[in-house]
C-alpha cells in the first residue's frame, strides 16, 4: 500500500465535505437530534427506574456510542455511494490503485466524517444533560476502537453488496445497522434476550462493548478481558468483510458491472 | 506489437458479447473501433482496461499479459476518457485534476495541471465545480484528466458524443495535435465517422461480438465500393452476412 494514493483518495472526500456548509451541518444535525432525544429519555428513566437510579446517563452514553458505530458505518457507505452517484466509478477502478488502498482510504476518511458529526453532540451532552462519555476513562478509547472496526466492517460488507448487486443494494446500506441493533443489547442487558438469541448476540462485538460500558458506569470496574474480546471479534469480522469485498470485486469483474456502475 | 489481443472472448449469462477477436496495435498508432450499438465495443475496451475479466483469450500490452501481470504497473501507462464517465461533480476542476494526478503519481503536479489546463483552455474555470460546467467543458476536463499522467495508451470512448460541431471539432483538433506532439497509442471507439477518418491510422469494425473487417479507412471504403466511411459503416451494419 502506498500512502500517497490513500491520501489522494481521502482528499477527494475531505474536499467534498469541506466544500459544502450544508453538508457539514447535515453531518452534525442527526447526531445532535439523537443526543437530545435520548438525553430526555435518559433523564426520564433516571428519575423513574430502579435499574438506572444510581447512575445518570447510561442510556445517553449508550446512545452516543451506538451513534458512533452508526456514523462510522454510514460514512463508509456514503463515501462509496458518492463514487457511484457521481459516475466516477470507472475512473476510480482504472486508476493505478489497489483494492486495499481503496479500503484503507475509506476507513481513514470515515473517522473524519464520524467525528465531525459526533464531537459537537458529545460536547453538548455535558452541559445539557450532565452526561459525559469521557467518564468511561481510558477504556472509552478501546470501546470506540472496537465499535469503529465493527462499523467499518458493516460498511465493507454493504459496499461489497453494492459491487455485487449494483446501486439497487443502496437501500440495504441504510438499513444494515438496524438489522443488528436488537441483538446488540445497546440499551438493555443481554439477559433480556431469549436464550437462543443470547447465543447469537454473544457472537457480535456489540454485546461485549455495551455490557462493558454498563459495567464501568454501574460497578466502577473495568474488565479488560471483555474489551479485548470485543476488539478481537470486531477484527475477525473485519477480516471476513475484506475477504467478501475482494470476492465481490472479482465477481463484478466477471459480470462486467464495474464499467456501467451508476449508469 | 505494442498491444496484442488474442482470441478475446466475453460471455455474459445469456449472451456472447465478444467472440474470439484478434487484433494488434502498433506503438504510437491510432486505431478506431467501430460498430453498431451492442456489438461489443465497450466490453472490449472494458477488458483492455482490466475492468472486465475475459472469459477466454488474452490481452498483451507492452509484452505483459494483462491478466497475469501486476495491473498497477500497466494502469500507470494508460488512461481513459468518455463522456459517459464523469468526475466528481461537487469538486472543482482543479481538485479533480489534483486528485487524479496524485493517484497516478504525477511529479510536479502543479506544473502539469497548469500545462493541461492551458492546452485545453480550462484555466478560467479551474476553480469552478465540475458539475456546473457545460457538456463541452466537462469533456475537456475529462480529456485533461486522461492526459494528466502522460499515458502511453489512451482509450477514448466517443470523446465528442453530444457535443456541438464547434466544440467537437476543437476536441478532435486537440487530439490530433496532441498525438503529433507526443508519443501515444490511441484506441478510439466512436460513432462519428468523420472523426474516425480524421484521427485513425486504421480501423476495426465489429458486429455481434466479432470483427467483421479491418484496415485503413481508404482500404475499407474502397473494398466495399462506397464513397466514405459513413456509407461503408451503414453497409456493414445492415448486412446480414458477416464479412471477414
Amino acid at each position: 500500500m502506498r500512502f500517497h494514493k490513500i491520501y489522494a483518495l481521502s482528499l477527494r472526500h475531505i474536499y467534498l465535505i469541506c466544500s459544502s456548509f450544508p453538508r457539514i451541518i447535515d453531518l452534525i444535525y442527526w447526531p445532535t437530534v439523537q443526543i437530545f432525544l435520548w438525553g430526555f429519555i435518559s433523564k426520564f428513566f433516571t428519575l423513574n427506574s430502579t435499574y438506572y437510579s444510581n447512575t445518570v446517563g447510561i442510556i445517553l452514553t449508550a446512545a452516543i456510542l451506538y451513534d458512533f458505530l452508526f456514523r462510522a458505518s454510514i460514512s463508509y457507505n456514503m463515501m462509496f455511494l458518492e463514487e457511484i452517484w457521481s459516475r466516477n466509478f470507472t475512473n476510480l477502478f482504472i486508476a493505478p490503485i489497489k483494492i486495499s488502498e481503496i479500503i484503507a482510504s475509506l476507513t481513514l476518511t470515515a473517522i473524519f466524517r464520524t467525528l465531525i458529526g459526533l464531537i459537537p453532540a458529545t460536547i453538548l451532552a455535558i452541559p445539557l444533560f450532565g452526561v459525559s462519555v469521557f467518564k468511561l476513562g481510558i477504556p472509552l478509547l478501546f470501546l470506540l476502537l472496537s465499535l469503529y472496526i465493527f462499523g467499518i466492517t458493516l460498511g465493507v460488507l454493504v459496499t461489497s453488496g453494492l459491487l455485487r448487486f449494483g446501486p439497487a443494494f443502496e437501500s440495504v446500506a441504510w438499513a444494515s445497522l438496524f438489522f443488528l441493533a436488537p441483538l446488540g443489547c445497546i440499551y438493555y442487558p443481554i439477559e433480556i434476550l431469549p436464550h437462543s438469541l443470547q447465543l447469537i448476540a454473544k457472537a457480535l462485538p456489540l454485546v461485549h462493548i455495551f455490557e462493558e460500558m454498563r459495567n464501568i458506569l454501574l460497578n466502577n470496574s473495568v474488565s479488560w478481558f471483555q474489551i479485548i474480546k470485543s476488539i478481537s471479534i470486531s477484527i475477525m469480522y473485519f477480516v471476513f468483510g475484506v475477504i467478501v469485498f475482494y470476492l465481490s470485486y472479482f465477481g463484478a469483474k466477471v459480470r462486467g458491472t464495474l464499467i456501467n456502475m451508476g449508469e | 506489437m505494442f498491444i496484442q489481443v488474442e482470441n478475446l472472448t466475453k460471455k455474459f449469462k445469456n449472451s456472447l458479447a465478444v467472440n474470439k477477436i484478434n487484433f494488434s496495435i502498433e506503438k504510437n498508432k491510432t486505431v478506431g473501433l467501430l460498430g453498431p450499438n451492442g456489438c461489443g465495443k465497450t466490453t472490449t475496451i472494458g477488458m483492455m482496461l482490466g475492468l472486465i475479466k475475459p472469459s477466454a483469450g488474452k490481452i498483451i500490452i507492452d509484452n505483459k499479459n494483462l491478466e497475469k501481470t501486476d495491473r498497477i504497473s500497466l494502469l500507470n501507462k494508460m488512461n481513459f476518457a468518455s463522456p459517459y464517465v464523469e468526475l466528481p461533480k461537487r469538486l472543482t476542476v482543479k481538485q479533480n485534476l489534483e486528485i487524479y494526478g496524485r493517484l497516478y503519481g504525477v511529479k510536479n503536479l502543479d506544473d502539469k495541471i497548469k500545462e493541461v489546463s492551458e492546452e485545453l483552455n480550462l484555466k478560467i474555470f479551474l476553480s469552478k465545480k465540475t458539475g456546473e460546467l457545460s457538456s463541452g467543458q466537462k469533456n475537456r476536463v475529462s480529456l485533461a484528466k486522461s492526459l494528466i499522467n502522460e499515458p502511453e495508451i489512451l482509450f477514448l470512448d466517443e470523446p465528442t458524443a453530444s457535443l456541438d460541431p464547434d466544440i467537437g471539432d476543437y476536441i478532435r483538433s486537440y487530439i490530433q495535435s496532441y498525438k503529433t506532439k507526443n508519443k501515444i497509442t490511441i484506441f478510439l471507439a466512436s460513432h462519428n465517422m468523420a472523426e474516425v477518418e480524421r484521427l485513425c491510422d486504421s480501423i476495426i469494425m465489429m458486429k455481434n461480438g466479432k470483427i467483421i473487417d479491418r484496415g485503413t479507412c481508404e482500404e475499407i471504403i474502397k473494398k466495399h465500393g462506397r464513397n466514405n466511411l459513413e456509407e461503408t459503416f451503414l453497409k456493414l451494419a445492415r448486412s446480414k452476412d458477416e464479412v471477414s
